[in-house]
């Protein structure tokens, strides 16, 4: 126990890969047993990670910091550690992840064992990127996270999967791709060091921020994704299994979010500035046009998707307006998001396996036979609406109230996406369960069962506490969004203002001014 | 008695069980109401009445209890606040405090949401009680009387916020109580998303709050968005207290159905009557009269917004009025009528009458509930039937109804001495006398539509001759002693309730004015002068005149010479046919709005750029071209050796002939 202890975070991450093992050691017939392993180790991670939490300190540098040489000659180290919004993230993941196993219980039949063995690598993958504090392998767990993905979607997803699948892994890869080689590329200029915090204290130059800067911004826009790189993400929420969807708009989306926090903004400080007016624009777009788009769907997966793009506009937007508030919003919104989303999906994953269809067209008055569905529905579908008292409410409050006070015009704007989220949410929540049920298929249907009432409450828990109670939340994060801010925006520390120097007398500048 | 009371429990315990009880009671019925959900309620259902009813009372006797020990200290300052129960958020740029405040206008508007609230819910025993969804109702409408609770005693922006959104909240489901009826979704739905168009300006006004706090330099952890502090910062709201004021009223403009988002409000009348009474009546429309007087130190602080407040409020007076002229259901006509009655609150919080704008709201929560309480049992007795068309002659069969309704119209018609006479005439003589003759004439016109309309509904429902079929017509009752019972209290509050606002011109001492006064930042507070006491009098007396005559008009008419009106209105046809529709706005707003925003939202976002363009030509175009180039270049692979030896060449000697030169 010793050994896990002083060495908890990397337990963490790899916990997962040994259930993976286990998983694999087990022949496939023992279905069972393969989901009840998946299940409690994915269990153990969290409470691990409970217990870190309770060891976290909350003092804005990276804790339960651990350096192993990895590679020595080339300089790569196995460096992780966490910061609050790392550790957040960590706790979704591991939150989400038990979740998803027991949301698949009975929907997942075909090759159980794969399915778990990928599940449990992909937690993995999501754990390291956001424990790396070595680019390179920040780099490693990034594409460890595609390729399960890629599977999950591509063997368990329903009809049009393959393509959804090729086209996110293409999608995904091309972003890679130009991240690998800004990887190296600043890496070189960094004098051969992967280390990210030693990243941090070197200045690149103005050029180098901008492309640097920018292949870094396509791949974390892509994986975000905003517009106009999203196409990928209607076409793989609609066809991945539920387990899938969830993780994907859980934790997977918020990866490029992430990767903004902690590489592409913090290390180009000046290509934010050159930058950020485009950035929010982005932002803005995604927001209004998410929502736009996401109201016209007749398919309720798409229209989530849709309104997880509208839904992390938000979050770039307050990334990008490099306001306290705003930024803590942001990342607030990062967890919200993937308890809201999550629960969507996994709602819409209960439909679909009483239903056996995604259309809205198709239900209808379902509220009668399934009350007790409905109400959890309503009340998830006013927390991603962001209803004060609910979650969601909290992260866009800070992000709007933040960019108002520094980038008022982009706020403006985003304001209207309030209104929007509501229109095609409660639209949909109207045609799916109101009036009256006409359709045979809809008049006898099971209502919730328990392991249902125990895939979703955990989640409305949640759900109440962040927004009845943020306080301790926004507490955890503020040391780490500060020291972000102070990255970020370094913008005079490498280009000094000019300071006026006559020849006859230089003077000292005193202390105490 | 109150000694004993407070020897065992804290007047802040108090003042947080006012909110707490109702939540209580809201969470414990909506545990019933999942147990039971797909099940027969059987005994549970008068376990769900009990708690349904008895915590809004006790909610009430505590709300009581803290007004008779805040009257006790009047000549101080009464006002306490609870201090946080915890804190919300907090970071250096921000604090955001739980906690409530118990002052002069917030006690009156407690008082007012937890009686009229009990008694409703009390009423809701007998009009609901074979619903099916027994349980889901009273947890609902427990919850919305927290969140209004929670609006109304909030001590800052934020909380008063979170109630604002959950009341919205609460109208939306009950408004779709019968979500069976797509309609009735429909109508919920169309609530809120109304509303949230209002909030969202709400939004921006709370940001520039928060701007304006920011540089004014106030301490960060007394809370910028805290009541105390705003009013306490109040001359650096200087600036921008127009903008400010202006975004804020939109969603006052929301929540109060005020032109031009008021669209919502006559489609909520879907929702069980008693909602329509508490929710869509008395209390949460009237949130954003209530929001202006609370901030009145900012509105004050721009008579360009002041006065946008009162042209809006007496524009939606006068407009609603009109389309309560012509409705033919009778929830419709109180639905353009509450409208009509929160366009003069805005009239009167527009001219700075903040305490005649807080005193209309008041006695408007008694008749107006009571008018819509009746209309209740109204349609409880006739089965469903809300056409006044077919009705008449109801005052034999129900006549406790009838006269508590007939007290109710007298009271919204401004007929002395009923409750809706002193607060009407508060507001026009307020507007007369700091010259504002336009908004006046305005006023005084709806006044007299307003009595028209009422006796209208009187006369064609409770008198004359009855159009209900004969055999049902036997078979129409009075309601039962639980629905019964509100509608007498009720009716004693309409006719006496106008005693809290006599002006000092009949010798009254306008109590509600006095005690509000120290809330009201720039009101002037007077006794009037010689010379405009005349005037006073002379202005009441010609209002009351001009009500009283339309009110005989409209109950002969209707009660009497039904033929006339069909007369009237074939002569005026395009216009009687403009104003019964409603002035198609709801098919204006669909044209210019809905349609193009879903036309856009298909066609062009999605279809266009998004399949076409940005997937289809961008993504996909991008791999067939890596596609055509692929093949292109497999081209070169033939697979011949010495081919590739060329190849080879060829590179090695570019390769070299660029290192050399």
């Amino acid at each position: 126990m010793d050994l896990i202890y002083s060495h908890l975070l990397s337990s963490i991450i790899f916990l997962p890969l040994a259930g993976m093992v286990i998983a694999l050691l087990i022949p496939s017939r023992h279905e069972k047993a393969i989901r009840v392993v998946s299940m409690l180790v994915s269990v153990a991670v969290l409470v691990l990670v409970a217990k870190l939490w309770g060891m976290f300190v909350g003092t804005g540098e990276f804790e339960f910091s651990e350096t192993i040489p990895w590679i020595p000659s080339v300089q790569i180290f196995y460096h992780v550690g966490v910061d609050g919004v790392a550790l957040l993230l960590i706790a979704l993941t591991a939150f989400l992840t038990p979740i998803a196993i027991l949301a698949s219980w009975n929907e997942i039949t075909k090759s159980v064992k794969a399915f778990h063995v990928l599940i449990l690598l992909l937690e993995t993958g999501m754990l390291g990127v956001f424990a790396s504090l070595d680019v390179f392998l920040f780099y490693v767990f990034w594409e460890v996270v595609l390729i399960p993905m890629y599977f999950l979607i591509g063997i368990w997803g329903s009809k049009d999967r393959i393509r959804a699948a090729l086209k996110f892994f293409i999608f995904t890869m091309a972003g890679s791709v130009l991240m690998l080689a800004a990887i190296l590329y600043a890496s070189s200029v960094a004098g051969g060091s992967f280390d990210l915090v030693t990243w941090y204290g070197h200045k690149f130059g103005l050029m180098e921020q901008f492309f640097l800067f920018g292949a870094f911004a396509i791949a974390f826009a892509i994986k975000v994704p905003m517009v106009p790189f999203h196409t990928w993400l209607p076409d793989a929420h609609t066809e991945a299994p539920t387990a899938g969807s969830v993780i994907l708009a859980g934790i997977l989306l918020k990866m490029g979010t992430y990767g903004f926090y902690r590489f592409a903004m913090p290390l180009f400080p000046l290509a934010v500035v050159k930058f950020a007016p485009l950035m929010l624009t982005l932002a803005v777009i995604g927001i209004v046009y998410g929502g736009l788009v996401a109201m016209v769907q007749p398919d309720v997966k798409r229209l989530v998707a849709y309104s997880s793009i509208s839904h992390l506009g938000f979050v770039m937007l307050g990334l990008f307006s490099l306001d306290p508030l705003a930024v803590q919003g942001a990342v607030l919104q990062m967890v919200n998001h993937g308890l809201s989303t999550g629960a969507l999906f996994l709602m819409v994953g209960m439909l679909y396996s009483r239903r056996h269809t995604r259309m809205i067209a198709d239900y209808g008055g379902v509220a009668r036979t399934l009350p007790v569905l409905t109400a959890a529905f309503v009340l998830i579908t006013f927390s991603s609406i962001g209803l004060p008292g609910l979650n969601n409410f909290v992260g866009e409050f800070l992000v709007l109230l933040g960019s108002f006070q520094t980038r008022t015009a982009y706020a403006a704007v985003s304001i209207s996406g309030v209104v929007i989220s509501a229109i095609y949410m409660l639209w949909m929540v109207q045609r799916v369960f109101f009036g009256e049920a006409t359709k045979e298929e809809n008049i006898k249907l099971p209502d919730l069962r328990v392991r249902e009432y125990w895939v979703l409450a955990p989640i409305i828990i949640f759900i109440f506490v962040i927004g009845v109670w943020p306080k301790p939340w926004i507490t955890m994060i503020e040391k780490s969004t500060d020291a972000f801010l102070t990255l970020s925006k370094r913008v005079e520390m490498i280009v000094p203002a000019p300071v006026p120097v006559t020849l006859n007398e230089v003077k000292i500048p005193q202390g105490g001014e | 008695m109150l000694d004993t009371l407070y020897q065992y429990i804290s007047i802040q315990t108090l003042a947080w069980l006012i909110v707490a009880l109702p939540l209580i009671g809201a969470a414990l019925n909506a545990l019933i109401a999942v147990g039971t959900a797909k099940r027969e309620m059987g005994s549970y259902r008068s376990l769900v009445s009990f708690i349904g009813v008895v915590m809004p009372m006790l909610a009430f006797a505590a709300a009581a209890a803290i007004f008779v020990t805040m009257t006790s200290f009047e000549s101080t300052d009464p006002s306490f606040i609870t201090g946080p129960l915890f804190q919300w958020a907090v970071t250096k740029g921000l604090v955001i405090d739980i906690g409530l405040k118990m002052d002069q206008l917030s006690i009156v508007m407690a008082l007012m949401v937890t009686g009229v609230g009990s008694l409703i819910h009390l009423y809701s025993v007998g009009y609901m009680g074979h619903d099916e969804g027994y349980a889901r109702y009273f947890a609902e409408l427990n919850l919305f009387l927290f969140f209004m609770l929670t609006l109304v005693l909030a001590d800052n922006l934020v909380l008063m916020f979170v109630g604002w959104e959950g009341v919205g909240l609460c109208s939306y489901l009950l408004i779709g109580f019968w979500f069976e009826d797509i309609a009735k979704a429909r109508a919920g739905t169309k609530a809120f998303i109304v509303n949230r168009i209002g909030d969202a300006f709400f939004l921006a006004g709370m940001f520039l709050i928060y701007a304006v706090m920011a540089s004014a330099n106030a301490p960060v952890n007394a809370g910028y968005f805290n009541f105390e502090m705003m009013s306490r910062y109040n001359a650096y709201f200087v600036p921008m207290a127009g903008i400010i004021s202006l975004l804020l009223f939109g969603g006052a403009v929301g929540k109060s159905a005020q032109i031009p988002l008021y669209v919502w409000l006559p489609d909520a009348m879907a929702g069980p009557t008693p909602v329509s009474a508490l929710i869509h009546a008395a209390t949460m429309v009237t949130a954003g009269v209530y929001m202006v007087v609370r901030l009145n130190f900012i509105f004050a602080l721009s008579p360009f917004a002041l006065s946008v407040v009162a042209s809006v409020g007496a524009a939606t007076a006068l407009y609603a009025a009109t389309m309560g002229l012509t409705q033919t259901d009778i929830k419709k006509i109180l639905a353009y009528s509450t409208i009509s009655q929160l366009g003069y609150m805005f009239m009167a919080a527009g001219v700075g009458a903040f305490s005649a704008a807080i005193g209309h709201l008041i006695t408007h929560a008694f008749f107006k509930a009571l008018l819509f309480l009746c209309a209740g049992s109204v349609i409880h007795a006739m089965a469903g039937e809300q056409d006044i068309r077919k009705m008449g002659g109801l005052r034999y069969r129900m006549p406790v109804t009838c006269w508590t309704f007939v007290i109710a119209a007298l009271a919204i018609a401004g007929i002395a001495p009923a409750a809706g006479f002193f607060s009407k005439d508060a507001i026009l003589w307020q507007a007369f006398e700091r010259g504002q003759y336009v908004l006046w004439t305005v006023g005084f016109i709806a006044a007299g539509m307003t009595a028209f309309y009422i006796f209208r509904a009187v006369g064609m429902v409770f008198f004359g001759e009855s159009n209900v079929p004969p055999e049902r017509y036997k078979k129409v009752h009075e309601s039962p002693t639980s629905m019964a019972m509100p509608l007498i209290i009720l009716a004693f509050l309409s006719l006496l309730g106008g005693l809290i606002t006599v002006p000092h011109v009949l010798g009254g001492t306008d109590r509600l004015g006095t005690w509000l006064s120290k809330l009201i930042a720039y009101e002037t507070s007077h006794a009037p002068g010689e010379e405009s006491k005349a005037t006073e009098i002379v202005v009441m007396v010609i209002t009351l005149l001009w009500s009283i005559h339309f009110m005989v008009l409209g109950w002969v008419i209707y009660a009497q010479k039904r033929e006339w009106p069909n007369a009237v209105a074939q002569k005026f046809g395009f216009v009687y046919t403009l104003v019964a529709n409603k002035y198609y706005v709801d098919e204006i707003y669909d044209f210019l709005i809905v349609r193009p925003l879903n036309w856009i939202s298909t066609k062009i976002l999605w279809q266009t750029i998004d399949d076409t363009f940005v997937d289809g030509l961008a993504v996909h175009g991008t791999a067939r071209t890596v596609g055509v180039w692929a093949n292109i270049v497999s081209m070169a692979e033939t697979g011949v050796l010495q081919q590739y030896l060329l190849y080879f060449l060829i590179g090695a000697v570019v390769v070299v002939g660029y290192l050399a030169l």
